[in-house]
């Protein structure tokens, strides 16, 4: 699929979601499941792609210490869970690896 | 200054304090969506056109993996579910809008304006200028996001192509996801669809990511279920 057509599609849902209950007031409510399972995507779909980033940079698991991106993304971890705050976090994994590689 | 330029500016001072996290967040997109191989141009009409940061963050990962169309509008839908939650909140204060007005500030409809909104409008009620109110801070957030993203876009070109900057994308990812893992339910949720990922990793089209959120989230709500 052309990128120009993934983007336009990825926007209009965006787009429909934003407007649906704006549009639809007072003719129809959210199931209580679907209010409770909306919580849980963020969290689910982001370490769906944080851990093989990090445990499978070649495309096969990897738990070994020569690969640095899960040594560097366990550093950003500690630095995220400390501080919150997204340009320390960043700048914390970027650092430790390119000093993992540099050393080793 | 009459009412409804106050109630526009209020919108602007409410937001504010949201854009200075925002910027940093769209320099850092301009800059990892080029290196993704989106185009220059790509980059920052996704900034447009999708306008929902992390579902962009995503897309642009996508993008770099190679990973067919579909999967990435999925996975974009998926991500933005919960504007729905957002337009059913505040619905109510929009009621009596125009479509043309509804359909403006849906498109700017974002985490962040709805943040700096639905407190005031909680608080207010809802006036003749709410809307107004609505306009300045999703117009200014908006504004933020595009002047940010291009410049990150410039950015980006000056930085070397061998330099590993794809990581900034997992780590970018890490700051999100680490805040919001409060509770035993969300963590739960959050480990399993990161298990299934490595597991599923070689299923076609990138479907493990997919089959991943799925099963956390329902891992998520069963665990909820039982307390």
């Amino acid at each position: 699929m052309n990128i120009w057509v993934v983007m336009l599609l990825g926007g209009l849902l965006t787009f429909g979601m934003r407007l649906s209950f704006i549009y639809l007031f007072g003719r129809f409510e959210i199931p209580e499941s679907i209010r409770r399972a909306l919580r849980f995507v963020p969290p689910a779909v982001l370490s769906a792609i944080i851990l093989p980033q990090l445990f499978m940079p070649s495309g096969y698991l990897d738990f070994s210490l020569a690969n640095h991106r899960w040594l560097a993304g366990f550093v950003a971890v500690m630095v995220a869970g400390r501080t919150k705050n997204t340009l320390l976090t960043i700048l914390a994994g970027m650092v430790a690896l390119l000093i993992l590689q540099l050393v080793f | 200054m009459d009412q409804k330029k106050r109630s526009f500016w209020a919108g602007v001072r409410a937001e504010f304090p949201l854009l200075i996290g925002v910027f940093p967040f769209g320099l850092i997109y301009g800059t990892l969506a080029l290196k993704s191989g989106l185009s220059p141009v790509a980059a920052q009409m996704m900034s447009s056109i999708v306008f929902a940061g992390s579902s962009q963050f995503i897309a642009a990962q996508l993008i770099h993996d190679v990973a067919p169309g579909i999967v990435i509008v999925l996975t974009i839908a998926i991500i933005n579910l919960r504007h729905m939650l957002y337009s059913a909140s505040i619905a109510p204060y929009f009621k009596d809008l125009s479509p043309r007005w509804k359909g403006l500030l849906a498109y700017l409809l974002t985490d962040e304006a709805y943040a700096a909104t639905i407190i005031h409008f909680e608080q207010e009620g809802l006036t003749s200028t709410s809307h107004l109110f609505f306009l300045g801070a999703g117009f200014s957030l908006w504004f933020t996001w595009q002047i940010s993203s291009a410049l990150g876009i410039l950015l980006g070109t000056a930085i070397p192509a061998n330099w590993p900057l794809d990581f900034a994308l997992p780590l970018t990812f890490i700051a999100m996801v680490m805040p919001v893992l409060t509770d035993q339910p969300i963590i739960a949720s959050a480990f399993s669809a990161g298990l299934v990922a490595l597991l599923a990793y070689n299923l076609p089209f990138k479907l493990g990511l997919i089959l991943a959120a799925l099963v956390g989230i329902s891992i998520g709500m069963l665990l909820e279920r039982r307390k």
